[in-house]
C-alpha cells in the first residue's frame, strides 16, 4: 500500500482583506465575510508563480524526510495557472529541486483537483512497483476578474506530497467520481475564468463532494465518527462547512483543515493544503477523510490513517501551515492589482 | 356569448431546474394539463405558447412550434402561436386563448407558459429581464428593472407615507404561502428582518424584495365544448379576461408610482365578470417586486390596502388572501410561465385541492399578470358557476 512519506506547503505572505476588495466595488463586506466565510486571501508576490510556489512546497516536503532524492522517480504538478501554456512546470522543478533526470514528469490540469489527480497517479506507480517514491504537487496562483465574486477567493499557495512505500500515513483507499458538469471554465487565451454562478453549488460542488465522500465511507464501511479529521475542497468557507454538516461531521473534525476563510481558495492546493495543516498536528492512529473537488467536474476522495512512522518525520524542519497563515503582510487594493498584473503597464 | 372553461391544468415545479430543458419543461406541463382535462392531444384546436425571451435565454425562438412538436401534435398542423408581452406573456396568452374560444373560432385550446432562465449567469438573466424596458430611454442609460422599482418605492414612500416595513410584508406573506406549496421555488418561511437586512439589489430593495430567477412551465386546457366540459372533473369558468397598457417608459407617465393599466384592467375584468371587488375571494398578483405588489393591491382595493398590509389581512386564512400560491416571490418567476401558473393556482384553490394553503369557500379568484412595472396588465377572473 502506498503512503505519504512527507509533505510540505507554501503560502505567499501577502494578503488582502475582503473589506479592502469590497470597498472598491461598493459591496457590503459583511456579505462576503458572513455569506462566503472569507475574511482574507493570499496574494502571490510579483516574482512568485506556480513554479516558485511548487518549488517552495516541495523543498518544505523534502526537508522533513530523510529519503534520498535519487529514489524519486516521478514528479507531477497539478495547476490551472501553469506559467506556460506549452512548456512544463514539472521539468523546471526537476532541475530546481535537484532531482535525478531519469524521472517521469508531467503537468496536470483538472480545475481544483489536479493536485489530487497527481497524487493518485503517483500512488498507482508506487503500488505497481514502477517507482519507489514520487512527488505530487497541487499549486496555483488562481485568477479572479476584478469585481467578480471570485476576486474575494482566488488566491495562491501550493502543497507537495511525497508518496512511497514506507510513509507515515497510509492511503487506505482512493476513489474518484467524475461527470461532465460545466460549472467553471476558462477557455484558451482568456485571462479570467467564467463560472455558472449558483450552478457551481448543488449540481457541481455538493453533488460530487457528497457522493465521493459517501461512496468512500460505504467502501470502507466507515462512518463520520470513525474519522479524527475531515477535509474538503474549499472554494469558500461556506461550502465545505455545509458539506461537512450534510455528511454528519462535527466542527472539531473539520476546523483544522479549513483554511479558505484566512488564505482564500488556493485551487489545486485547496484541499491538500487543508490536509497539510491536519498532518501538522496529526498523531499515530489518526484517521482522515480528504475529498477534493475539481470543476468540470469531479471529486477525488482519500481515506488515510497515520502510522507510527510519524515519529521519524521531522515536521519541525519546515514551517507548518498555520505558521505560514499567521505571518501576513497586508496589501491595499492598489498594490494588490499591481502585484496581480491587473493594471496595464507601458510596454505591456 | 358562450361560456369558456378551464378544464385542465398542469405545472412543473418552479426553481433552479438544472436537469430540465425548455422543451422538457413545456411538454411536462402540457401533458399534465391534457391528462388533467381527460382529453387527447388530437382534441386541441390551437396552442398559445407564452414565452418572454427564449431567444436570449436559450437561443430558441418559435417556442410555440417547439412546444407543439415536443407534445407530439405537430402532425395535426394546428396553429401554434407564441405570445410575448414581457413578464405578462402568460396572462396575455390566456387572454388570447379565451378570446379565440369565446369567439367560436376554436372549441378547445391549450395555453402553455415556459421559461428556462438558469442556463445563463444571473447577471445575463438580469440584462434579459431588462429587455422589457425601453431600450433607448431606460436601459441605454443604465436603468435595470430593479433600479426603476427602487425609484418607484422611494417615490411611493414620499407620496403616500408608506413605510419600508409595509411593502416588506409582501415577501414575508409570499414565503409563508409558498412554504405550503410543493411546486414552489422557495419553501422557507422568512421574517421581516430577513427582508430588511438582506443585501441590496437597488436601495431600498433587497434580494428578498425581488422575485427570483426561475425555470418552470405551466399549462391550461380551455374549452367551450359542452361534452368536454361535462366530462371534465371540475371545470371552472373564466368569467372575464382583459388587458390594459401604460407608457413603456416610466418617465412618460404622470406618476411613476401609480399603475394606471393595473387600475384599468382589474376594473374592467370585474365589470366584464359582473362582480364587485368584494366578491373576489383570492387575489393572485404580480409581486415581481414587493413595492409592485403593494401598489397593485392599492390599485385594486384603494388606499385601504396599505392598512390591510399592516394588519396582516392578506394571509391565506385572513379576509383578503393575496398570492396564496407563494406568488412570484416564493413560488418562482419563470417569466412566461408565471401568469399561466396564476391560473393553475386558481384552479387548485377553486377545486379545493390547495392542501394546507387552501382558502375556505373561495368562489372567485382574480389573477393579475404584469409586464414591466405596470406597462402591460392582464387580469382574468376565474370562478365557480
Amino acid at each position: 500500500m502506498s503512503s505519504i512519506v512527507s509533505y510540505g506547503s507554501y503560502i505567499p505572505r501577502y494578503r488582502i482583506r475582503s473589506e479592502e476588495i469590497a470597498k472598491e466595488w461598493g459591496e457590503n463586506p459583511e456579505n462576503i465575510k458572513n455569506g462566503l466565510l472569507i475574511y482574507s486571501k493570499s496574494v502571490p508576490g510579483p516574482d512568485e508563480d506556480v513554479l516558485t510556489i511548487s518549488a517552495e512546497a516541495a523543498k518544505n516536503a523534502l526537508r522533513r524526510s530523510s529519503i534520498d532524492k535519487k529514489t524519486i522517480g516521478a514528479i507531477y504538478v497539478g495547476s490551472e495557472s501553469h506559467p506556460y501554456a506549452v512548456k512544463p512546470t514539472s521539468s523546471i522543478l526537476v532541475e530546481a529541486l535537484g532531482l535525478p533526470y531519469d524521472i517521469h514528469s508531467a503537468d496536470y490540469e483538472f480545475a481544483c483537483k489536479a493536485g489530487t489527480a497527481a497524487m493518485q497517479n503517483v500512488m498507482g506507480m508506487v503500488d505497481s512497483g514502477m517507482i519507489e517514491n514520487g512527488i505530487a504537487i497541487g499549486s496555483d496562483t488562481s485568477q479572479g476578474a476584478p469585481g467578480d465574486a471570485l476576486e474575494y477567493s482566488a488566491s495562491a499557495g501550493g502543497t507537495a506530497i511525497i508518496i512511497g512505500k514506507e510513509g507515515f500515513a497510509d492511503i487506505n483507499r482512493t476513489y474518484s467520481f467524475t461527470t461532465d458538469t460545466p460549472d467553471f471554465w476558462r477557455r484558451e487565451g482568456e485571462k479570467y475564468p467564467s463560472h455558472g454562478g449558483r450552478f457551481t453549488g448543488e449540481p457541481a460542488y455538493f453533488k460530487h463532494v457528497i457522493t465521493a465522500a459517501k461512496r468512500m465511507m460505504e467502501m470502507q464501511s466507515t462512518k463520520p465518527e470513525d474519522y479524527d479529521y475531515a477535509v474538503f475542497h474549499q472554494p469558500n468557507g461556506k461550502f465545505p462547512t455545509r458539506a461537512a454538516k450534510m455528511l454528519g461531521f462535527k466542527d472539531e473534525q473539520v476546523k483544522d483543515g479549513l483554511l479558505t476563510p484566512y488564505i482564500g481558495n488556493t485551487y489545486s492546493s485547496s484541499m491538500i493544503i487543508g490536509l497539510s495543516a491536519i498532518l501538522d498536528k496529526a498523531k499515530s492512529g489518526d484517521r482522515i477523510l480528504a475529498v477534493a473537488f475539481g470543476s468540470g467536474a469531479g471529486s477525488d476522495a482519500f481515506d488515510i490513517t497515520v502510522n507510527d512512522r510519524i515519529k521519524n518525520l521531522r515536521r519541525e524542519n519546515s514551517p507548518g501551515v498555520m505558521e505560514q497563515v499567521n505571518r501576513p503582510i497586508w496589501l491595499d487594493y492598489a498594490t494588490y492589482v499591481k502585484f496581480r498584473g491587473k493594471i496595464i503597464m507601458r510596454g505591456a | 356569448m358562450r361560456d369558456v372553461y378551464i378544464i385542465g391544468a398542469g405545472t412543473t415545479k418552479f426553481g433552479e431546474l438544472w436537469d430540465s430543458s425548455l422543451r422538457e419543461l413545456a411538454s411536462e406541463a402540457g401533458l399534465k394539463a391534457l391528462m388533467d382535462a381527460g382529453i387527447y392531444a388530437e382534441d386541441i384546436d390551437a396552442l398559445y405558447g407564452a414565452n418572454t425571451s427564449g431567444g436570449q435565454f436559450v437561443d430558441q425562438e418559435q417556442v410555440a412550434a417547439l412546444i407543439a412538436d415536443y407534445s407530439g401534435i405537430s402532425e395535426l398542423n394546428i396553429p401554434s402561436i407564441r405570445i410575448e408581452a414581457g413578464s405578462a406573456s402568460g396572462g396575455a396568452a390566456l387572454l388570447q386563448a379565451f378570446l379565440a374560444v369565446k369567439s367560436g373560432q376554436y372549441e378547445t385550446v391549450a395555453v402553455g407558459g415556459v421559461e428556462k432562465m438558469t442556463d445563463v449567469p444571473s447577471e445575463v438573466a438580469n440584462e434579459i429581464i431588462g429587455g422589457s424596458l425601453d431600450a433607448e430611454w431606460e436601459t441605454f442609460f443604465g436603468a435595470t428593472e430593479a433600479s426603476l422599482a427602487a425609484m418607484v418605492a422611494k417615490r411611493h414612500e414620499y407620496d403616500t407615507g408608506v413605510k419600508r416595513e409595509d411593502y416588506a410584508q409582501f415577501p414575508v406573506i409570499a414565503h409563508k404561502h409558498g412554504s405550503m406549496n410543493e411546486t414552489s421555488h422557495f419553501r422557507n418561511v422568512i421574517k421581516i428582518e430577513d427582508v430588511l437586512k438582506a443585501p441590496f439589489v437597488s436601495e431600498p430593495l433587497t434580494v428578498f424584495d425581488t422575485a427570483p430567477i426561475s425555470d418552470g412551465a405551466s399549462a391550461l386546457i380551455i374549452s367551450a365544448d359542452k361534452k368536454k366540459i361535462k366530462n371534465a372533473e371540475h371545470p371552472l369558468r373564466i368569467k372575464s379576461s382583459t388587458a390594459a397598457n401604460d407608457f413603456l417608459s416610466l418617465h412618460d407617465r404622470k406618476s411613476i408610482d401609480r399603475f394606471g393599466a393595473v387600475r384599468k384592467s382589474t376594473k374592467s375584468a370585474l365589470e366584464l365578470a359582473g362582480l364587485e371587488v368584494g366578491k373576489v375571494d383570492v387575489f393572485e398578483i404580480h409581486d415581481s417586486y414587493s413595492i409592485a405588489g403593494l401598489i397593485q393591491m392599492e390599485e385594486i382595493l384603494g388606499k385601504e390596502a396599505i392598512r390591510m398590509t399592516r394588519d396582516g389581512e392578506f394571509y391565506y386564512n385572513s379576509s383578503h388572501p393575496v398570492n396564496v400560491s407563494g406568488g412570484l416571490k416564493a413560488h418562482g418567476n419563470p417569466l412566461g410561465a408565471s401568469g399561466v401558473y396564476q391560473a393553475v393556482e386558481a384552479v387548485l384553490q377553486l377545486r379545493g385541492n390547495a392542501g394546507t394553503r387552501q382558502v375556505k369557500n373561495a368562489e372567485n379568484i382574480m389573477i393579475h399578470n404584469m409586464g414591466g412595472l405596470g406597462t402591460t396588465s392582464v387580469t382574468s377572473i376565474i370562478g365557480v358557476d
